[in-house]
């Protein structure tokens, strides 16, 4: 579906994306993932056609995003990080005008968005300035797919909105992909990014690794261990400097540690017990595509 | 098609549902038409005056009378003393006192001449200029009279000036093309980049932009509501113009109205020029209301006159638009002309117009920078 081959972009001399390569098959859900500044958004601007890349080359449908934009605008759905409503128009006057700029009606395709759209219906009147962020979000994706598009680009679709209404969301997704729409989203969050088929892991305009979420893992080199501790803040610190831990990483209410040589210390426990920790405690875990993402990081850097 | 219908039926409400919006339309035309017409006034009326009569007698109270009976004076105070006459300029209701000399009238018929001493406030300079020489005319205006009760036999030589076009000299016939030209620049320059800048920075462009909508539907859809809101706007301040100030239109109405359409397509041009320098609401509100405004007032003519302005003010109101169309408005509302007359000026504002529209099509974006 999506083919992007050895993308380059630059703003003002900064680098925001550097020979990004990658290909979305038809209905699946693929995610990047990576933190703020990492040139997720320029890259979903190069596919929804709204910039040319410097280098390299995006096609969607074997259509060329820079000279067949005409015809693959008619194509994408596209959710920008900001939802692109206008706050002082209803929701349903948004969507309406969606479907006519869009050419085309609410009524045709309203069986594409209605398991969404009744979620906002009671407030349909209601001005999209005021509605709370799950509802806009939601707002913004029946926008996006009001059109029918082969194609969703969704960048950010749940930062600053509420835990439960970004479960609703993703269980939104997994349906449209079942009805065969492709979706290209990106996330800040880890824990979103094992609903995706794939993932790419990007930082800094460079992509690290393309693969499965469970292979990601999978993949990963070290054993891990989730100590607990009351004071978390001294808990890092005095990890920090125990010259056996390799790599310490806050994470949720404990402290994810790896061992150089990958090798459990034994004492761990006890120096941290002298350090006047009361109770502490390690255990070996999964590792999360968070702890992958953050050692391919600290090898980027070292590199 | 019905893309751009449905673009501007949305425009629409975005205009009626924004309380700001409405009054820029037409809060600020009326406040402006009031304010320059009532306010900002070059001509006097019912000045307040005082007058410390010290010979008090036929020809003295006669002139005083004159005095109060113009439109232009009235009399709020027979001071007593010289003393008071600080005082009463001090409460500032007070524009001029007129002091008459003991024995004025005596002197007067003895010696052919006699004093009449005239104080203005000078921290108003206009209005101390305009009642000087108001009181002087009707003082000779009287004198003259005088004379010929008397039947001397000098003839003096009076010269009967009339004012074309104007003959009170209102000040309204110079504001109210003013305000046009100025109202019309603010709703379209300014209005138009504002809503554009908008969709920038709330991120609907861009969705704009992927959707199949041209660039020109886009700006067309923008415009066509100001167009014709501003259109309107013209016939409000034309009507409001006449129902408080009697203001006529002696040339044609239709020939006003088609250079006014051209003037809006000027701003609106403008506008969207602006839009694609701006990257925020803000810098385009500025741009627009300090860039086009303070121009608009300052050197269109309309406050001072062009021809009295230094070489190098005069070149640089001649770069901008209010002030041909000032000088349209003006000759067709108030001189009657017809279309002969304004062929310049209506020539310069078509060559802006199609520059700006040339200037903001190439700038405007396809896609994102």
């Amino acid at each position: 579906m999506i083919r992007a081959e050895n993308i380059s972009m630059s703003f003002n001399g900064t680098r925001a994306l550097e020979s990004v390569s990658l290909n979305v098959d038809k209905s699946e859900l693929f995610g990047l993932i990576g933190p703020d500044g990492a040139g997720k958004t320029t890259f979903f601007r190069i596919v929804t056609t709204l910039l040319i890349p410097e280098k390299g080359k995006v096609s969607i449908n074997k259509l060329d995003t820079v000279d067949d934009y005409r015809a693959l605008r008619k194509n994408i759905g596209y959710m920008p990080g900001r939802f692109s409503l206008y706050q002082d128009l209803t929701v349903e006057e948004n969507l309406a005008f969606y479907a006519t700029v869009f050419g085309t009606t609410v009524k045709e395709n309203y069986h594409l968005i209605s398991d969404i759209y009744s979620h906002i219906e009671p407030f349909k009147k209601r001005r999209a300035g005021k509605l709370s962020g799950g509802m806009k979000q939601k707002l913004a994706l029946c926008c996006a797919l009001i059109h029918a598009p082969e194609l969703i680009v969704l960048d950010e679709p749940t930062t600053g909105v509420d835990a439960v209404s970004r479960t609703e969301f993703w269980e939104m997704l997994k349906k449209l992909q079942g009805e065969g729409i492709t979706i290209l989203v990106s996330t800040p969050y880890m824990d979103e990014a094992v609903l995706c088929d794939r993932v790419a892991l990007i930082q800094k305009g460079r992509i690290l690794g393309i693969d499965k979420p469970g292979s990601i893992t999978g993949n990963f080199s070290k054993e891990i261990y989730a100590i607990k501790g009351r004071d978390k803040f001294r808990l890092i610190r005095d990890l920090r400097d125990r010259e056996t831990v390799e790599s310490v990483n806050p994470f949720g209410d404990s402290v994810h540690v790896t061992f150089s040589g990958n090798e459990y210390d034994e004492n761990l426990l006890e120096y941290l017990e002298d350090k006047g920790h009361n109770d502490p405690g390690a255990e070996l875990i999964e590792p999360g595509i968070e702890d992958v993402f953050l050692e391919l990081m600290s090898k980027e850097e070292n590199d | 098609m019905k893309r751009l219908a449905g673009f501007i039926k949305k425009e629409f409400i975005h205009i009626f549902r924004d309380f700001r919006t409405l009054i820029f339309l037409f809060g600020i035309p009326a406040a402006q038409i009031l304010i320059f017409g009532f306010a900002v006034r070059t001509d006097i009326k019912n000045a307040g005056i005082a007058v410390l009569d010290k010979a008090k007698d036929e020809i003295s109270t006669g002139l005083i009378s004159k005095l109060e009976s113009s439109d232009f004076f009235i009399l709020k105070e027979n001071l007593m003393t010289d003393t008071r006459i600080d005082e009463v300029f001090k409460t500032g209701e007070i524009k001029a006192v007129f002091i008459f000399e003991s024995e004025f009238g005596k002197t007067l018929i003895n010696e052919g001449s006699a004093n009449i001493q005239i104080i203005a406030d000078g921290s108003e300079p206009n209005v101390a200029n305009l009642v000087t020489s108001y009181s002087r005319a009707i003082i000779s205006d009287y004198t003259m009279e005088l004379n010929r009760a008397e039947e001397t036999s000098a003839i003096p030589v009076e010269p009967e000036v009339k004012m074309y076009y104007n003959p009170n000299l209102e000040s309204q016939y110079m504001f109210v093309p003013g305000v046009i030209a100025i109202v019309l620049l603010l709703t379209c320059a300014m209005m138009t980049s504002v809503t554009i800048t908008r969709e920038e920075e709330f991120g609907t462009m861009e969705v704009l932009l992927v959707s199949p909508l041209k660039p020109i539907q886009v700006i067309l859809g923008k415009v066509m509501p100001y167009f014709l809101l501003s259109l309107i706007d013209v016939v409000f301040i034309l009507f409001l113009s006449w129902l408080v100030f009697d203001i006529p239109i002696r040339g044609s109405l239709i020939l006003l109205m088609l250079e006014s359409m051209l003037y809006i397509m000027m701003g609106l041009s403008l506008g969207i020029m602006i839009s694609t320098l701006a990257r925020t609401m803000q810098q385009a509100m500025f741009t627009s209301l300090l860039g086009l405004m303070l121009p608009a007032i300052v050197l269109s003519g309309f406050v001072f006159p062009v021809e009295s302005m230094p070489e190098i003010y005069n070149w640089l109101s001649s770069i901008i638009p209010p002030r041909w169309f000032v000088t349209i408005v003006k000759n067709i509302m108030v001189k009657g002309t017809d279309f002969s007359f304004v062929i310049k000026e209506t020539f310069i504002l078509l060559a802006m117009t199609l520059l700006f529209i040339t200037l903001s099509t190439t700038r405007f974006k396809k896609r994102l920078e």
